[in-house]
């Protein structure tokens, strides 16, 4: 008898109040159609703008077992979101995506459909494949992004195409066995998992998303960002 | 070979300094058997470093012409957040602008 998927998709949020009810309302448009069974996580972290009592509106709406509201009592960092979410998913697949807007779910059911079709553990979305792409990138911050694409897939030989995507669909004892080993902060997590994946020999896919940078101006990479940027590189170079 | 949870792989900068150590018998065993001129080969190292570094700046340059953008992606987006305002605001969920 085939297991029925259910995919939990954690949603880390601080101050999103309006992202959310948006956010909410396309996944449901995008999955509840195709008969997925899913679940949403909302882990806020103590958001002073009221982003907590859009979820509970929302609850009333979908349902308390559609959406999940686990929230913290202050901003303690991504890795950590993840890791608190994971503990309340009863899915048996994971997806992580931002609550800006930047990652549409209208991909989810292309994120699945590769899951479905390759058998693959992870499936990461991609912004520089054909069929991806990015709105609202100046040039210098095309020119960092593409400069430290390039320096990582020479160091690091990760096997996928776009390292520092957060828009990700996981087998879930997977992210439980990869997200323990992870040590690194922000966008360098999000490297660290993906390359510590592919040094195990998960079998990782990767479906092409667009991303729509909705936070014009403060996408800014300032000197320390690169900084931080290379010394993860370095750190990841030695420890994986 | 590096264990983690009991899989065994080998680490990847171990790679990377096997890869070099191959570079270099290659380079002293040139350097000895004098195919070439020896005050080429003695530059052999400075030529790969620089051709490495060239490549890289080619393809930083070539991905950034080539770089994928979607502007229609923005404009879909305003609409898909227009019917979600619409839907929500209808069902008492507070969308009011922030």
């Amino acid at each position: 008898m085939e297991q029925k998927n259910k995919y939990s998709i954690i949603v880390p949020t601080y101050n999103e109040r309006l992202n959310i009810a948006l956010i909410v309302y396309l996944i449901f448009k995008h999955l509840r159609s195709r008969d997925v069974d899913f679940e949403i996580i909302v882990v806020d972290d103590g958001s002073p703008d009221g982003t907590q009592e859009v979820v509970k509106q929302l609850q009333k709406l979908y349902g308390e077992d559609h959406i999940l509201l686990r929230p913290r009592p202050k901003k303690l960092g991504l890795g950590t979101a993840y890791i608190h979410g994971l503990k309340h998913a009863s899915g048996n697949f994971v997806v992580i995506m931002d609550a800006d807007l930047s990652h549409h779910p209208k991909y989810l059911p292309s994120f699945i459909k590769k899951q479905l079709e390759t058998g693959a553990s992870i499936v990461t979305g991609t912004r520089y494949s054909k069929g991806g792409g990015v709105h609202g990138w100046n040039l210098m911050r095309k020119l960092t992004s593409r400069g430290a694409n390039v320096l990582a897939q020479t160091l690091l030989w990760p096997g996928v195409s776009d390292l520092t995507g957060s828009f990700r669909l996981y087998r879930k004892s997977v992210l439980e066995d990869v997200i323990s080993s992870c040590v690194s902060k922000g966008y360098v997590f999000q490297m660290e998992m993906i390359v510590r994946a592919s040094r195990e020999g998960y079998h990782i896919e990767e479906v092409p998303i667009t991303f729509v940078d909705r936070v014009f101006g403060s996408s800014k990479l300032g000197g320390s960002e690169i900084v931080e940027y290379l010394k993860g590189l370095v750190y990841l170079l030695v420890t994986t | 070979m590096t264990q983690f949870r009991g899989r065994a792989y080998q680490k990847h900068v171990l790679k990377i300094f096997s890869l070099l150590v191959v570079i270099s018998a290659l380079w002293i065993g040139l350097l000895q058997a004098s195919i070439i001129p020896q005050s080429h080969t003695w530059l052999l190292p400075i030529y790969f470093i620089v051709s490495l570094g060239c490549y890289g700046l080619l393809m930083v340059g070539v991905g950034l012409m080539r770089f994928p953008t979607c502007p229609q992606e923005a404009l879909l987006l305003q609409q898909d957040i227009g019917e979600a305002k619409d839907f929500l605001k209808q069902r008492g969920v507070d969308v009011g602008s922030e």
